[in-house]
């Protein structure tokens, strides 16, 4: 019986920063089956969740002084509540799993903890019949693990209600900005070589003069989009996130292009200040996919009016900077 | 969730009060608490609230909840890539989240 640590370490610290800046985020996973925390005996709690790492580290850092066994289910190394949404993490997996461990040789009681957030995929009025175990659902977060056991597993409505705090948002920022690095490579290469078109047919000091304003700019619209809109979420008006995004964008690009690198023509400016609000919306709606409060429906639904604008935006921001060095 | 709300009239959530039992786990498990029991029975409290993750209708023993099936996480990334998808009558890989 593998005894899992309650202290993260090191290398546990590692790990998290890596899946979190999405340099191993797809390979942190460990092996399904039965673990354990402190000195369980047949009448400890047995707690269920996801065979991502960073879920299973969230759970047993919470744990340290309690004596539990923890049934790990292979939901692909995915977390929790994705893994539901997929229905990987499903009652019938969680059945498989106990009677993989023969669980029921191994304690007296016959109930299993479920993460709510497994809900989505995991029905618990059906484990009974596929493994004898009966399925409870325990609080949201690992944190009210112990507050729930010590009160006779009892859940309260905050302990039952999803938040999307600061410090939340803030932890999401890093993998959106370095998924996008190769889109952003592509791009930043092909305007430096649109940059250098001209009447003279081309310019490398052109190429590279606007290619650094422009690329200032792709950079921009990243930290307005992936960063700023995420983290200033509550306060960015309206409730379409494209929208925000755009908002986001069009106040860095003032500040931008009127203080810190104002371009050489009005054309040049219109066409770096489109660009950045189009790129910052298009990035802030990608981070619906992030948030716990988005529906599938309303994120179609916004996109359906964000992703024309978006289009629309880039499309003039290329041929003002494609014209600019014509007419400027 | 109070601090943060989603567009209105937009999600796809229904209850059919005739064949609840009132057992109250849709209650239990959403997770931003759009369930209420009333009369014994279930009651959709907050309909704007509901974020379509399937988890009452998931965990409803008589099947007395509708919400939209479609799969997919809300990344845009993958909602595009299922339109395209769709246009070429092929099949999408996971966003990977």
């Amino acid at each position: 019986m593998p005894r899992a640590a309650t202290r993260l370490d090191v290398r546990d610290r590692v790990g998290t920063l890596r899946a979190r800046t999405g340099i191993a985020r797809h390979r942190y996973r460990l092996n399904p089956g039965l673990y354990c925390v402190g000195e369980p005996s047949p009448a400890s709690p047995v707690l269920v969740t996801a065979n991502y790492k960073l879920s299973f580290d969230a759970l047993r850092k919470e744990l340290s002084g309690i004596d539990a066994w923890i049934l790990v289910a292979d939901t692909r190394g995915i977390n929790v509540w994705c893994a539901a949404g997929k229905k990987t993490f499903s009652a019938g997996e969680i059945a498989f799993q106990v009677n993989r461990a023969r669980l029921a040789e191994i304690v007296a009681h016959r109930q299993l903890i479920l993460p709510q957030l497994a809900a989505p995929g995991v029905a618990a009025h059906e484990l009974h019949k596929k493994c004898g175990f009966r399925g409870v659902f325990g609080p949201i977060r690992a944190a009210d693990i112990r507050g729930y056991l010590a009160r006779g597993e009892e859940v309260d409505e905050r302990m039952r209600t999803i938040t999307f705090s600061f410090a939340e948002r803030l932890v999401l920022v890093p993998v959106e900005v370095a998924l996008l690095w190769k889109r952003v490579a592509s791009v930043t290469l092909a305007v430096f070589a649109l940059s250098g078109l001209g009447p003279g047919l081309y310019s490398i000091s052109a190429a590279f003069h606007r290619g650094m304003t422009a690329t200032g700019a792709t950079v921009l619209a990243i930290l307005a989009g992936a960063v700023a809109s995420p983290l200033l979420l509550p306060w960015l008006p309206g409730r379409q996130f494209w929208g925000k995004g755009l908002l986001a964008g069009a106040l860095a690009g003032i500040v931008y292009l009127g203080l810190v690198a104002p371009p050489g023509t009005l054309f040049d400016a219109l066409g770096l200040w489109l660009w950045i609000m189009a790129l910052s919306s298009h990035l802030a709606m990608n981070f619906t996919g992030a948030t716990p409060f988005t529906s599938l429906s309303g994120v179609e639904k916004e996109m359906r009016r964000g992703l024309p604008v978006q289009c629309l935006g880039g499309f003039l921001a290329l041929m003002f900077w494609l014209l600019s060095p014509f007419v400027g | 969730m109070k601090e943060f709300r989603y567009l209105d009239n937009t999600a796809i959530l229904r209850l059919n009060r005739d064949a609840c039992i009132g057992c109250g786990n849709c209650a239990t498990v959403c997770p931003h608490r759009v369930f209420a029991l009333a009369d014994k029975k279930a009651a959709i409290n907050d309909p704007n609230g509901c974020m379509e993750c399937g988890a009452c209708a998931t965990n409803c023993p008589v099947g007395a909840i509708f919400v939209n099936p479609d799969e997919g996480c809300g990344c845009a990334h993958y909602i595009i890539q299922s339109w395209i998808a769709r246009i070429r009558g092929k099949n999408v890989n996971t966003c990977g989240c």
